[in-house]
């Protein structure tokens, strides 16, 4: 009985964050209907502008061809059933449709988001236990002055002086791009030349998280530290690396999780400064090429599908809480 | 009782920039600060004249002329004039951009978290779409859609920043309305407004202040991307952009990418450290802790 209305609770919930996503991502829609509509000159104008044949006449019949004459109101719902069908028009400096280019550069993309948030979360946090468990002494001091500093360099900085040392003075690794051209490697040897050509950006892109996950993880351990179930702990007799791992560490992780969800768009935005610093292949650099082109339609898409992670990364991190804290499930 | 408040308001002010000179950390940051805010200054006292002229031969290495002893650029243009006006320019868009972004989120935080309710659950989706929306992608939207100037970049970074201090003033909204000096205030019959701006509000700044060092730092880095990329504007020498131009001569002149960079880090640590000091002088729960 009591399970049967707790678990419709919990399916309710679902439906009701669900809902907030949806309606979220109809708002990011309308927000990049009116962006498009602010662009200075329409698509038409483009078009022509491009083919070379830009006669008024011309104009007004590629207007008529891309319903461009049609009334605001009309436009806005054709724009939402084609988005309905996956559909972000074509992009006329590539020639191919929008969707087709920005997930070309998805899987790259994705890459070196998520390495980066991986190293940046697991050595954040590594670092913040690290300094909590010594508060006041070196160690603490030490990685405190580190962390600030790292928090306080520019990413596309600190990775052209990367490239700069570890790249054309040491020669250690590659300046940029994701794969040796010339040696044109197949399996494993491939997987392992990208691997190669993900440090330096990746690392770097960590950076600035790092610093942010080693300063939350530190105050969160603190303020864990002083509650009762801690105290509690120790006198059951636990060890005390028990103690901090088990059960600091656990509830410290809930707040870093929901501070790595609210700086997944930030990290995407830091991504695309670092595709160019290092020529990486991904969907930052795409957008970079489409605002210099002044191809809106593929920068305005990027700003959705990005708006969509992040919703997405919200969402596991959601997920996440439930699991680290089954009170947060129940409310 | 208008007079009292007044008089203890001045002399926090007081001891609270006491205890940030105090701190070494405080002190740091606010040498840091005074050190670049006097370059920018002072710039056209420096180096009077346009900075984007030549002053000396191309690629100088810093120390080489003593003229021109931070070195000159790969035409001829003299680095420490570029740092020094870039100081301007770095200072001006984060300065304007944070006030900005405190503005905006001032007002829809005061509003939310004052009236609550179908407002607040408004305020609060506009909140949430802007979050979602990456910040860096969104501006470098709307500096393509605007033609890239200053003004443009100190809008557009306003615009996308402003949700952090929404939230948080929302939140001190909402624990401050049901203090006893507020309803002391309602039952004088003070009005809505004046309870929000007079009562409310100067109790609720303490955080929105050290926010608010953090979001100047992070507008000077992210004017300094966009301008590194190309996107920032083209009249104004913006240490950005001299490390973006630098670029090309990376691999054996890299000390115009390292020196403007350096700036960056000086400038964007002081602030950090002065929002440490801030935060302990004003968060009176954690000042006591050792």
């Amino acid at each position: 009985m009591f399970d049967q209305s707790s678990r419709r609770r919990k399916s309710l919930k679902a439906v009701n964050s669900l809902s907030r996503s949806a309606v979220t991502i109809l708002c990011v829609v309308v927000v990049n209907f009116v962006l498009m509509q602010m662009l200075p000159g329409d698509a038409a104008e483009v078009l022509a502008a491009e083919s070379g044949s830009g006669s008024a006449s011309t104009v007004i019949q590629l207007r008529q061809h891309f319903g461009l004459d049609r009334s605001v109101l009309e436009q806005f719902f054709a724009y939402l059933s084609n988005l309905a069908q996956l559909s972000l028009g074509v992009s006329p400096r590539f020639n191919l449709p929008v969707t087709e280019l920005i997930l070309s550069r998805l899987g790259n993309t994705l890459l070196l988001l998520l390495s980066a948030m991986g190293i940046a979360l697991s050595s954040g946090v590594i670092a913040g236990v690290v300094m909590a468990a010594n508060v006041g002494r070196w160690p603490d001091r030490l990685l405190s002055l580190l962390a600030l500093l790292l928090y306080s360099v520019p990413a596309f900085w600190l990775g052209l002086m990367a490239i700069v040392f570890f790249a054309v003075k040491l020669e250690w690794l590659p300046t940029g791009g994701i794969v040796t051209v010339s040696q044109n490697n197949q399996g494993w040897d491939a997987a392992l030349d990208i691997c190669w050509h993900l440090v330096l950006p990746c690392l770097t892109l960590a950076s600035f998280y790092v610093a942010i996950f080693a300063r939350l993880t530190r105050s969160a351990m603190l303020e864990i530290s002083q509650q009762d179930f801690v105290r509690t702990a120790r006198a059951k007799g636990a060890g005390p690396l028990r103690v901090l791992l088990v059960h600091m560490l656990r509830n410290a992780l809930v707040p870093v999780s929901t501070v790595a969800g609210m700086h997944f768009g930030a990290l995407m935005g830091g991504a695309l400064v670092i595709e160019v610093v290092f020529s990486w292949p991904g969907m930052g650099q795409l957008a970079m090429d489409s605002v210099m082109a002044r191809d809106y339609s593929v920068v305005l898409g990027i700003l959705l599908l990005a708006s969509v992670l992040v919703i997405i990364a919200n969402g596991l991190v959601d997920a996440l809480h439930a699991w680290l804290d089954p009170r947060i499930a129940q409310d | 009782m208008q007079t009292t408040r007044s008089i203890s308001s001045e002399s926090s002010t007081w001891q609270t920039g006491r205890l940030i000179l105090t701190n070494p950390t405080g002190l740091l940051g606010s040498t840091l600060l005074l050190l670049m805010a006097g370059a920018a200054l002072l710039a056209s006292y420096l180096y009077p004249g346009d900075p984007q002229s030549m002053v000396a031969g191309p690629l100088e290495w810093p120390g080489n002329d003593p003229a021109e002893w931070l070195g000159t650029d790969v035409l001829g243009r003299s680095l420490g004039a570029g740092l020094c006006h870039g100081a301007r320019i770095s200072l001006a868009v984060g300065i304007a951009a944070a006030l900005l972004s405190v503005g905006i989120g001032t007002l829809v935080g005061a509003l939310g978290g004052f009236y609550g309710g179908r407002l607040d659950t408004a305020l609060g989706r506009v909140t949430e779409v802007f979050q979602t929306m990456p910040t860096f992608l969104f501006v470098i939207v709307m500096v393509a859609i605007g033609k890239p100037s200053i003004s443009t970049i100190v809008i557009s970074i306003g615009l996308a920043s402003w949700p952090v201090i929404a939230r948080l003033v929302r939140a001190e909204f909402r624990r401050l309305k049901e203090a006893d000096f507020v309803a002391s205030a309602r039952l004088q019959g003070y009005s809505d407004l004046r309870i929000i701006a007079q009562e409310i509000l100067p109790n609720a700044l303490a955080p929105v202040i050290v926010t608010a060092s953090v979001l100047v730092a992070s507008a000077i880095l992210t004017e300094s991307a966009l301008a590194f990329l190309g996107m920032g504007d083209p009249n104004q020498v913006s240490w950005g952009s001299m490390i973006g131009e630098g670029r090309e001569f990376l691999a054996s002149e890299w000390y115009l990418c390292a020196l403007p960079g350096g700036a960056i880090v000086l400038t964007v640590l002081g602030l950090n450290l002065l929002g440490d000091a801030l935060n302990d002088a004003l968060n009176p729960r954690l000042r006591d802790r050792p």
